[in-house]
């Protein structure tokens, strides 16, 4: 495997000028995914933070073939698109060469709206990789919460009142959906690991069939936090385990390094108060007083999701 | 040029697109644009502060460069042959994840963010 | 050839066999169910080399048809009533996209409540959509038409998707006699070997489907609105290629006893059968009375149009459609907006009928003729009105 130096000399097909709130995490992972291309790509995106800020008529921050129709279709999209190379390949009409299909959808655009169509191209088993980018609520229209909203935070459809705090519900296990599917690559990563990031998005392409990665890329304007603070977040989400970092390759679990530490020496294992306290998404957990029974309730989940991971990575 | 992709548009057409307002018989068709014309459109101005290199504490880990989400970072070979930061302040957006994440020379940052006058 | 004799779903599957498209993506609906049950036979056989995307929905089918069109294929769908509904949002950016996907449509009713029998208002209600919308009368139309989309939408002038609509059971289910055209015939009709129009070219990269502000919309928008006037020309003139090869002869908007009639029905599909027939039977009664069947609905050919009527005194809007709250018919509108540039300004009578598969028999074509004149006679437009309701 090429070191993080190594990766430095990919071309980068994202460009700048793209139109992302200073120090958005979705910027940062955009340009490592596209390190990864190595072979023709295109992209398809759905809706949201990065298809928008990246594409205000007549600019486009991609350097590869890049198409957008909608918000909740973007799996479909990209099965026609598969569809469409295989068919003019064989008759012909194209070069024989093989192109990456690489579909982009936010946490709106992959666990709520869009669910239904990922569902289908995993199922039928189209030839693409599906990058879903979750900076946990639809940031583009404005903050509301999603299915991928973490416990308690606060959203604009999901606000700490006086009596409600925050979200009730915990994040929907989308992983474990993908994974279900069976499909042949699933893994989850994090701008703040560029090296695990873009190894992933390689292997995701090389395989055959439908190929999956769920990155927490955070929100400077969403999660409230300081703009500088965008990747050491994400790396938040890792030391505290609300995101592990693992692959599944034809089912097989394997914890990566970052997480694999953490599972080797527990006491590196941060409390999810550290993520809680850095974002001003979780205040109302402190403010006006400590809310240690939903912040323990949080803990808990997240303890016996990383139980539940270690266990399947045999570790 | 309707019905057609702008597969061909040079920049300084694609400049003469951006200041000369072209109507849509101009346009190439279905709202598609030449590849990579981001790169025309300046967001440095966004930025309140500035990265600013010392070089000495520069490692050339490279770290500033894979997370800049604005590709605002070239790294280049500086006096001593290594690769350090270069900092272009036509995309700098000033957001300071540079300087947070440079891990520098034992403690000391080799980024440091600086006010724009 | 001879004739086959087959419902109008299989014909419109036959035709698109004999394109060959690149990608199908399609999902079942009734009545359009055996369009996508025969060319998955086709598929299944080896008698086509498409890639059959067996979706999930149809807003994935409308959204997969995008992506394969803008990649370079050429593409076929199918639906009706829900599963255009479900789509409405996709079918725009279709046209946006400029992609020439062709789309059957076993023209369904809409819910609520559910019902699964012959009306066009589904396809009515894209008209704005920028989707080329034409009706078929017969299945043989239906076969025709068919073919003749994908050069109309395919036409670089043009670049359009287009919608081909029969009446659900009416035509979809019923056996009628098709003359074929062999595949060759159709291959030289469509120019011989085709070029893939490649748009996500890794070669030739461009970016598609950007956020367009206040700034460019209209712009994109208005090279829509243009390629939606110039398909009229090419429209015409496919027509014209078509009747060369085949004989049969296919006009945007066709009359039927025009020539020296006074009052004219106007309705869309397989209802002008009915009328032809109660004209017929109005004329050996000495009724001046003629049809105009809109083929293609959008774009709408105001002038051709306005030809037949210019000597008319009384039009009978019929159609099988409808909208709530509206001043008439869908169609209605467009008739009426035409007929409001004439110097001499007929009268109007409007109707809707037959929603939901309703019958309307001869005689009540006659009937409704009857009704109406008798509303002109006394110096007077008619109502909107719902023909064979109960109250
Ligand atoms: C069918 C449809 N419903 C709603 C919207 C409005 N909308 C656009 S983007 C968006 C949220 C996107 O959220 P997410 O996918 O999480 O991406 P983010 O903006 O957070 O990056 C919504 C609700 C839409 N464009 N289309
Ligand atoms: S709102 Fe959040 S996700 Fe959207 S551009 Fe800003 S920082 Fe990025
Ligand atoms: S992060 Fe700091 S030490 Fe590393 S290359 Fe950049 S400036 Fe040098
Ligand atoms: S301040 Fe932000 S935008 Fe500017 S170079 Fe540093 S990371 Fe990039
Ligand atoms: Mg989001």
């Amino acid at each position: 495997m090429p070191t993080l130096k190594e990766y430095a000399k990919e071309k980068v097909h994202f460009s700048g000028g793209h139109r992302l709130c200073a120090g958005c995490a979705a910027g940062s992972m955009a340009r490592q995914v596209t390190m990864a291309f190595n072979k023709p790509t295109v992209v398809c995106n759905a809706t949201g933070c990065l298809e928008v800020a990246s594409t205000i008529y007549p600019f486009t921050a991609w350097e590869v073939p890049w198409l957008h129709v909608a918000f909740e279709n973007t799996s479909a999209v990209a099965s026609g698109v598969e569809a469409a190379y295989n068919a003019m390949r064989r008759k012909g009409m194209i070069k024989d060469e093989h192109i990456d299909i690489v579909a982009f959808g936010g946490d709106g655009g992959t666990f709520d709206i869009g669910l239904q169509s990922l569902s289908g191209a995993l199922e039928r088993g189209h030839d693409f990789l599906y990058i879903c980018y979750d900076n946990g609520a639809y940031m583009n229209t404005g903050i509301q919460r999603s299915s991928g909203t973490p416990f308690a935070a606060n959203t604009t459809t999901s606000p700490a009142g006086s009596v409600v705090p925050g979200k009730g519900q915990f994040k929907k296990p989308l992983v474990d959906i993908v994974v279900a599917h069976r499909i042949p690559f699933v893994a989850t990563a994090v701008p703040a690991e560029p090296k695990d990031l873009i190894e992933k998005v390689r292997q995701g392409l090389d395989v055959e069939g439908p190929a999956f990665i769920h990155v927490d890329a955070s929100c400077t304007r969403g999660q409230r936090f300081d703009p500088s603070l965008s990747i050491e977040i994400t790396r938040l989400a890792v030391q505290t385990c609300i995101q592990p970092l693992y692959r599944v390759i034809d089912g097989e679990y394997t914890m990566d390094r970052p997480s694999l530490r953490i599972a080797s020496d527990p006491s590196k294992k941060k409390p999810i108060d550290e993520y809680l306290r850095a974002q001003g998404r979780f205040r109302h957990l402190y403010k006006p007083e400590q809310r240690d029974d939903l912040i323990t309730l949080f803990q808990e989940d997240i303890d016996k999701r990383w139980e539940e991971i270690k266990a399947k990575c045999g570790v | 040029m309707p019905d057609v992709l702008p597969t061909d548009v040079s920049d300084e057409e694609f400049k003469k697109w951006v200041t000369e307002k072209w109507g849509y018989k101009k346009l190439p068709m279905a709202g598609s644009t030449p590849a990579g014309t981001a790169k025309f459109f300046r967001t440095g101005d966004w930025a309140a502060k500035q990265p600013r290199l010392i070089v000495e504490n520069c490692t050339s880990c490279y770290k500033c460069y894979f997370y800049c989400p604005d590709s605002a970072i070239t790294m280049v070979a500086g006096e001593d042959g290594k690769a350090h930061p270069e900092f272009d302040m036509f995309y700098c957006k000033g957001c300071g994840v540079c300087a947070y994440e440079c891990p520098g020379r034992k403690g000391e940052k080799a980024i440091i963010m600086e006010d724009l006058k | 050839m001879s004739k086959i004799a087959v419902t109008g779903d299989d014909a419109i599957a036959q035709a698109a066999k004999l394109v060959n498209p690149d990608v199908v993506a399609a999902y079942p609906i009734t009545p359009q169910t055996i369009i996508v049950e025969r060319f998955s036979d086709f598929v299944a056989d080896g008698e086509v080399d498409t890639e059959f995307v067996c979706v999930e929905s149809e807003h994935s089918a409308m959204s997969a048809c995008i992506g394969a069109s803008t990649a370079g294929g050429r593409v076929f769908t199918s639906s009706a009533s829900a599963g255009l509904m479900l789509m409405y949002e996709i079918l725009q950016i279709a046209s946006s996209s400029r992609t020439p996907i062709v789309c059957a449509i076993a023209n369904r009713a809409i819910s609520g409540p559910i019902n699964i029998h012959g009306e066009q208002t589904d396809q009515l209600l894209f008209r704005d959509s920028g989707w080329i919308s034409q009706f078929a009368e017969t299945n043989q139309e239906a076969y025709d038409q068919t073919i003749m989309a994908f050069k109309i939408g395919e036409h670089p002038e043009v670049l359009l998707p287009v919608a081909v609509g029969i009446d659900g059971f009416i035509l979809s289910h019923a056996i009628e006699g098709v003359e074929p055209v062999t595949r060759e015939l159709v291959s030289d009709f469509l120019g011989g070997e085709r070029k893939s129009i490649l748009r996500l070219d890794p070669d030739n990269p461009v970016s598609i489907g950007l956020l367009h502000l206040q700034d460019y919309y209209m712009e994109a928008r208005a090279q829509v609105r243009d390629a939606q006037q110039r398909s009229k020309q090419i429209i015409i003139d496919t027509f014209k290629d078509w009747q060369k090869l085949t004989g049969r002869e296919y006009n945007p908007i066709e009359s039927y006893q025009m020539d020296d009639a006074e009052y004219a029905f106007v309705t869309m599909g397989s209802g002008a059968g009915n009328a032809r027939t109660a004209i017929d039977e109005l004329r050996a009664n000495g009724e001046k009375v003629g049809l105009i069947k809109v083929r293609v609905y959008r774009p709408w050919f105001g002038n051709e149009f306005s030809t037949l009527t210019k000597n008319i005194k009384g039009i009978i809007s019929v159609e099988r459609a409808h909208s709530f709250g509206s001043p008439g018919g869908i169609l209605g509108q467009d008739v009426k907006s035409t007929l409001f540039d004439s110097k001499q300004t007929p009268y109007m009578a409007e109707y809707c009928y037959g929603l939901g598969g309703r019958d309307c028999l001869v005689k009540e074509w006659t009937e409704i003729y009857n009704r109406s004149i008798q509303g002109f006679n006394e110096g007077e437009n008619l109502p909107y009105f719902w023909w064979g309701v109960r109250e």
